[in-house]
């Protein structure tokens, strides 16, 4: 980090920036630059002031120096009279005093602060249904300059060089995709964007075509452009009829305004874009299969090559990217590649949408710089682990992914930072797990998933995962077998190694993450036939740690089955015959007197009736846990 | 509607700029209510109809009233936003048909942010 004498704070607010502070910022570094203070004096855009009457507001360090209403005409005049000879523009200075704002600002929460929004930038501002309002906010801007000023090469350079990758999953350089279909000849070409959002806990997508559908338009018209398609096709899940509904009027209005069709902006470009509706099938996220499934067909994948820039859709020369892929690009071409580097690592530029689910205090959708920790995301924007709980993984990727532990928890997101996890980045879903959650039950749930959406094509697949889901299941239902790990091991690898496609090749990750860093629950749920959370029933005994036990109640009010007894003062106990292991009152007591024990507990526990055999055993189990 | 040139685009930028930022149009607030299939689903449609309908009571002529998507929080849904002119927007969250008649009366009516409800003040960075 440089050191300046002085820096800049920059109002990057929505409301500055409608009053042209990103002018004003320009013209401070050309003005800046030209005076040769740029390393003296730094110049940074903050999250809004909250004065955005004043606007465009800026803040001078160290001496705290508040402008307002600041135009790029007083700019020679800040940088003359302030920066050079130290004395205050008094004229542009905050006159009123400071209203006490008893609501936090943006800029002092993380949950806003530390998030970046360009995918997202009309994310709450625009009528959606509006394309006036899209266009208020530079949209179709890009378009018309990649329709009027650029060469198609131009186009894929500046996406070559912003090093935008792939958002939905797989992250191949997508000007580098846009170049190889740019040079296959032919006399169609198809531009596709892929909106068959599946992975569970995902919903960025989702969230973009029915928040901003223009914006999914404008990057298929700048990659038509690119790439010479005249047709192209949006694949949405027909669940999402929001999205759906939004995109079909955003469709409507653009070729009203001439902005799809023939003869674009009077450019002579055409571009025609039907909607077309999947039917759920999370395999149709594949590119190849998510091709047949548009030409009426069974979606299923088929071998590469020949790759869809030479043989795609009906043949033909094609390029799909993801939904988030396309809004990234318009503010590319209108700023520029430089720009889009400014944020993020370098292999893993710019921003990343993640839907941030599970068990973390603010669940939503955000927007961060690549490169950001892990533990940034989980702990300062969503607000830490809900309920007071603690943290036990973090599963990005969906079914494609993995589990991160605590201990890898300042990874930055990167493409490949997180591979080195055994996870990947996918398509941005990341689900915060507690301690609560069992790792063996986790990695069944993503293996049923990955069992059912297996197309059936290929034997490794279709067959590998029902193979390893069934294995699971004997070991969460307690019939597992020491030899089991190995051999989930063994069958992941040949399924990776021999699928077709993506899902199979990457559908034993979540198995084969969750053995990596929580191998301790698999052997305990193999060994010992324990379930050490009390997640599968079969493998656990919930009995009260009765020194612990105030007696209060409430594991008996929670009891569906009454098995509590107990009265006021008396140590509460439950029942081993009428328990079903629905562990409502582990989570509902407040003293931490609940306990797990392995299922051989409960068989011991049932046979004794001997109150003081009961509690040698009760004090047993208990030091045993302690060990 | 007619087929645009690349000079309409930029006319309609600078006309519908005033409905976004309040600026330079007519009106006095906006209220959005964010309407993606979060907010819908936890009953923004019944915040949307009580403000329409405290707009007709009213018979309030300087408000725009609007509907966006996702606000990003999806766990704090419903949400809206009120943008009284001339001062940063109050984001609201939780909200159902009483809260937001609230907020009407005493926020975009009388001019008080309602603490309260209220979660932050000011907009995101965009760039």
């Amino acid at each position: 980090m440089e050191k300046y004498r002085t820096s800049v704070m920059l109002c990057g607010g929505t409301g500055c920036i409608a009053g042209g502070s990103l002018k004003v910022k320009n013209a401070l570094i050309d003005e800046l630059r030209n005076r040769g203070l740029e390393n003296e004096i730094n110049v940074v855009v903050t999250g809004c002031n909250g004065f955005c009457a004043q606007g465009p507001v800026m803040t001078v360090y160290p001496e705290d120096i508040f402008y307002e209403k600041v135009t790029v005409s007083d700019v020679p005049v800040i940088i003359e009279e302030h920066f050079i000879k130290g004395r205050p523009v008094e004229r542009l200075l905050y006159k009123e005093p400071v209203k006490k704002q008893t609501i936090p600002l943006m800029r002092d929460i993380p949950f806003f602060n530390l998030q970046v929004l360009r995918a997202l930038r009309n994310k709450g501002l625009i009528d959606a249904e509006k394309i006036d309002e899209y266009i208020a906010r530079d949209g179709y801007q890009a378009a018309a300059k990649a329709l009027t000023e650029m060469t198609p090469e131009q186009v894929i350079d500046e996406l070559k060089r912003s090093g935008l990758r792939g958002r939905g999953g797989a992250g191949f350089p997508t000007g580098m995709k846009w170049e190889l279909c740019s040079r296959v000849k032919g006399d169609r070409k198809y531009i596709l964007c892929n909106g068959d959002e599946g992975d569970p806990g995902a919903f960025m997508d989702r969230s973009i075509m029915e928040a901003d559908p223009h914006v999914v338009l404008e990057g298929m018209i700048i990659g038509a452009k690119a790439i010479g398609a005249d047709k192209g096709y949006i694949y949405v899940r027909a669940e999402y009829p929001l999205a759906v509904h939004r995109l079909q009027l955003a469709i409507n209005q653009a070729k009203e305004y001439g902005l799809l069709g023939e003869n674009i902006l009077g450019t002579g470009f055409n571009l025609d874009i039907e909607i077309y509706l999947g039917a759920g099938a999370f395999v149709c996220g594949e590119e190849t299969a998510l091709m047949r499934s548009i030409e009426g067909k069974r979606g299923m994948p088929r071998p590469r090559p020949p790759f869809p820039a030479q043989k795609g859709l009906w043949d033909k020369p094609s390029v799909l990217n993801n939904v988030e892929t396309y809004a990234n690009i318009p503010q590319i071409i209108l700023n520029g590649a430089d720009w889009y580097r400014s944020l993020g690592t370098e292999k893993s530029t710019g921003t990343k949408v993640f839907a941030l689910t599970g068990a973390i205090n603010n669940v939503g959708l955000i927007e961060v710089p690549m490169g950001i920790p892990l533990r940034k995301i989980i702990y300062d924007i969503g607000g830490g682990i809900s309920k007071n709980r603690k943290f036990k993984a973090v599963q990005l990727g969906g079914p494609s992914g993995g589990c991160i532990p605590e201990y890898l928890l300042d990874t930055p997101v990167t493409y490949e930072d997180i591979v080195q996890t055994g996870a990947i980045v996918g398509s941005g879903g990341m689900v915060v797990m507690n301690d609560l959650n069992c790792m063996v039950s986790v990695a069944k749930f993503f293996l049923e998933f990955t069992t059912d959406e297996s197309c059936g094509k290929c034997p490794p697949c279709r067959i590998g995962t029902t193979v390893m889901l069934d294995i699971l299941t004997n070991i969460t239902e307690g019939r597992g077998k020491e030899e089991y790990i190995e051999l989930l091991q063994d069958i992941s690898q040949d399924i990776i190694a021999t699928s077709l496609c993506g899902l199979g090749q990457t559908a034993p990750n979540p198995v084969l993450t969750t053995i990596k860093y929580f191998r301790d629950e698999y052997e305990s749920h193999i060994n010992e036939k324990w379930c050490k959370t009390g997640v599968c029933k079969e493998l656990c005994t919930f009995y009260v740690d009765e020194e612990k036990c105030k007696a209060c109640g409430a594991c008996k009010r929670v009891c569906p089955q009454n098995a509590v007894s107990g009265e006021k003062k008396v140590p509460h106990r439950i029942d081993q015959s009428k328990c079903i292991q629905c562990r409502s009152c582990y989570e509902a007591c407040k003293f931490d007197s609940i306990k797990i024990g392995p299922r051989s507990l409960r068989e011991r526990l049932m046979e004794t009736t001997d109150q003081e055999a009961l509690k040698e055993i009760y004090t047993a189990a208990i030091a045993a846990k302690e060990e | 509607m007619a087929r645009l040139t690349v000079d309409d685009l930029k006319k309609i930028k600078e006309e519908y700029k005033s409905t976004l930022t309040l600026r330079e149009g007519g009106s006095r607030a906006k209220i959005t209510v964010h309407m993606g299939t979060c907010g819908i689903a936890a009953g923004a449609r019944k915040v949307m109809e009580a403000v329409l309908d405290e707009i007709n009571k009213n018979n309030v002529k300087d408000v725009i009233v609007t509907n966006s998507g996702c606000a990003g929080l999806c766990s704090k849904e419903p949400m809206a936003t009120v943008e009284i002119i001339n001062e940063a927007p109050v984001k609201y969250v939780q909200l159902n048909e009483e809260k937001i008649r609230k907020i009407f009366k005493e926020h975009v009516m009388e001019g008080n942010a309602v603490q309260d409800y209220a979660l932050v003040v000011g907009s995101e960075t965009a760039y």
